[in-house]
């Protein structure tokens, strides 16, 4: 047997599928993966240091810039929390809004998800397809708040603004389309063999393990764990919809593939039933023009495309927070690569960095 | 009309007018090796400007998008200008390289890649050099391009272009076994390794009909071998960055790509001639048949390329060994039986 020797690759932070400036210092052996550690803060911001030196409402846009291709989900997270903190009553409708948002953002999310994965495996097409689709979604955030990626909509008290006469017919349209659009991907990605054999059995965490990490989102309920904040404790008005929590089995990169697919589907349904529902009325609450919350802390959750996303402020009943904390869920699921990523091959360390998703806006916060 | 304008026809021609100048005979057959090597050469470097264009136009067909539409009309001169940009740029060559084998892949790959032309039957009697072993001519120095690969890979001292440089010699090792023995059905059948008898052979039936299991497996192994997706584990970006050519820029990095086009081209001629019946074809000169041919069979690869995702490494080699070779092996063995069996009963 001929003596061999590990070697160190550097993937990162300037590599075409590490989806932004993530590095991760990998030990191979052969093309065998011995160690894959991840280092990070290329895209560091200090954010929560910026938070402590602006007011509760110029905070908004710094969340936006979290996970920038779920903004709203930030949004969202964020002011609630402050609405906690303040204890102010939201419109109906200002809720409604907010819920068909996030639900279309976390569509707009997964189909970013997809088309990743699409182009780390080598499927050129399946990541167009999924970005026309995207751009679908974006048009629509266009129309409600001229923005399509850093949106700021969602404020403390309510939105920004109300929605345009023309934002729920095409928002009907695009969720009619919306099956179809799915078929066609199940047809170019989902019911392709290669795609099915390059994702079933690899990167396998099981559920107790990825409790142990701390994984949350579809990453965890992709390991079998029936954990969802919209329905463990539901926040803003989640609990008037019905919708389905899908779970895989084997927490293998297809099942996370498959959760999010899935996903999207019951996020539809709930934009529908959200829409009908829709009450008319103000979408802003009496806010005051100065926010003083009383001292004390606060922790809030929600559940964000890529998972538990929490935001923890600790108020000294001035303007400004003394201190704010996100619990960033990409960068508590990046932790389980180097436990998923042993003994796999290059191409697989590719396919599970897809498929955890990590977003390093969020990771570096 | 067909005999007017084929090949064979223009170069007596040529001939003809060359004799006004020569009367030495050998000096008009220097001139005609000439003019048909200057033939083949345009055809190749032809080939990469007109397929790139092709292969943006289609991929975008593909993908719901536009294409280039810039630079001429209906963007066709973008790979002039992608040309005379590769041209101008800075040529870089790293400090931690084994210079003179950098320089010499690209180079070296190029050769074989070219070489291969030499036994192609454009038409009826025009083929640069009709070699008895003419098939097996183009397995042995198509085969070469593996080491400038791993030249390549080796000798520019990044890990990415070492991987990528031995996953080449694995990918293309393996997959020339199935290839050849599912071109030994056709030759089987034909009973000659020449090129001209091979397309004679199939006046009255292409042999896609005859073997199509050995054309399937050609197609797949071809795909391997030309490293193009879902068989682009040499170069994958999402992986690898760009395997063996990561340290390579500018013109050398263009020679890589004409290789690869060239090599493209290749595979389709000789799917072209072994399978779909080389030039022949009703009313139309045997060479625009043959180039018609080639050109649905590149539409095919391009078609693969945009549609599948890649495979991994170890599910390629499984692929290779345990699906296609014993496929490739039972085609002769059918086909060996069937011969017998004809030859018994007629």
């Amino acid at each position: 047997m001929p003596k061999t020797q590990t070697y160190t690759l550097n993937m990162g932070p300037q590599h075409p599928s590490t989806h932004g400036v993530l590095q991760l210092e990998l030990e191979l052996d052969g093309e065998q993966v011995v160690k894959a550690i991840p280092y990070m803060g290329y895209l560091h911001r200090g954010i929560e240091k910026l938070a402590e030196s602006r007011t509760y409402t110029q905070f908004i846009p710094y969340t936006d810039r979290l996970d920038y291709v779920a903004s709203m989900g930030n949004n969202l997270g964020y002011c609630q929390t402050v609405e906690k903190l303040i204890e102010i009553e939201i419109p109906e409708r200002a809720e409604y809004l907010r819920i068909i948002m996030t639900e279309l953002n976390r569509i707009a999310s997964h189909l970013l998800f997809m088309s990743s994965l699409a182009i780390d495996l080598g499927a050129t097409t399946g990541m167009i397809y999924g970005f026309r689709d995207r751009e679908t979604v974006l048009d629509l955030f266009d129309m409600v708040c001229g923005a399509r990626l850093t949106y700021n909509y969602i404020r403390i008290g309510g939105v920004a603004d109300d929605i345009p006469p023309e934002f729920i017919p095409a928002t009907q349209k695009f969720l009619g389309d919306f099956p179809k659009i799915l078929e066609e991907y199940h047809n170019l990605l989902t019911g392709n063999e290669i795609l099915y054999y390059r994702l079933k059995n690899t990167g396998i965490i099981n559920g107790k393990q990825a409790l142990e990490v701390g994984l949350t989102g579809p990453c965890l309920r992709a390991s079998g764990v029936d954990y969802d904040i919209r329905k463990v404790e539901s926040y803003g008005i989640y609990d008037r919809f019905d919708f389905a929590v899908p779970l895989g089995e084997n927490g293998d990169n297809w099942d996370r593939y498959i959760v999010r697919m899935e996903e999207m589907v019951e996020s539809s349904k709930i934009i529908a039933q959200a829409i009908a529902q829709l009450p008319e009325g103000p979408f802003m609450a009496k806010v005051p023009k100065v926010l003083k919350p009383p001292a004390g802390d606060v922790y809030h959750r929600i559940e964000n495309p890529r998972g538990e996303l929490g935001f923890y402020i600790v108020s000294d009943g001035t303007t400004k927070p003394y201190r704010t904390h996100v619990r960033r869920p990409s960068f508590i699921n990046l932790q389980a690569l180097d436990e998923v990523c042993k003994g796999l091959l290059i191409a697989d360390v590719v396919a599970v960095l897809a498929t955890l998703d990590p977003l390093m806006g969020e990771v570096d916060c | 009309m067909q005999e007017v304008i084929g090949l064979f026809a223009i170069s007596e021609i040529l001939r003809g007018l060359l004799s006004q100048y020569f009367s030495n005979p050998q000096w008009i057959d220097l001139f005609m090796a000439l003019i048909n090597l200057g033939g083949i050469l345009t055809v190749i470097s032809m080939s990469a400007i007109v397929l790139v264009y092709a292969e943006r136009k289609i991929s975008a067909y593909m993908q719901v998008r536009i294409g280039p539409n810039r630079v001429g009309p209906w963007g066709t001169i973008q790979s002039v200008a992608d040309m005379i940009k590769l041209m101008s740029k800075e040529d870089i060559i790293p400090d931690s390289a084994d210079k003179k084998m950098w320089i010499l892949a690209p180079v070296l790959l190029f050769i074989p890649s070219a070489a291969v032309y030499a036994v192609f039957p454009f038409d009826r009697q025009a083929i640069f050099a009709d070699l008895n072993i003419g098939i097996f001519y183009f397995i042995a120095v198509a085969s070469q391009s593996t080491l400038p690969f791993l030249m390549a890979g080796w000798s520019s001292n990044s890990k990415y272009a070492l991987v990528g440089g031995m996953r080449t010699v694995a990918q293309m090792l393996s997959y020339e076994v199935p290839m050849a023995f599912s071109i030994v059905g056709v030759v089987m059948l034909t009973g000659s390794m020449r090129m001209s008898d091979i397309v004679a052979a199939q006046q009255h039936g292409w042999f896609i009909f005859l073997q199509p299991v050995a054309f399937v497996v050609y197609m797949i192994a071809a795909i391997a071998e030309t490293n193009r997706a879902p068989f682009d584990l040499v170069e994958c970006e999402s992986e690898l960055v760009a395997g063996p050519f990561t340290e390579y820029s500018g013109m050398r990095w263009a020679l890589f790509f004409l290789a690869e086009y060239s090599n493209l081209l290749a595979a389709s001629a000789i799917a072209t001639t072994l399978f779909l019946g080389g030039w022949n074809g009703p009313w139309l000169p045997g060479w625009l048949w043959f180039f018609l041919k080639i050109g649905v069979m590149i539409f095919v690869f391009m078609w693969f390329r945009w549609t599948f995702p890649r495979l991994r490494i170890d599910q390629l080699m499984t692929f290779g060994w345990k699906v296609l070779l014993p496929l490739a092996l039972v085609n002769v063995l059918i086909t060996g039986i069937g011969i017998y069996s004809y030859k018994l009963f007629s």
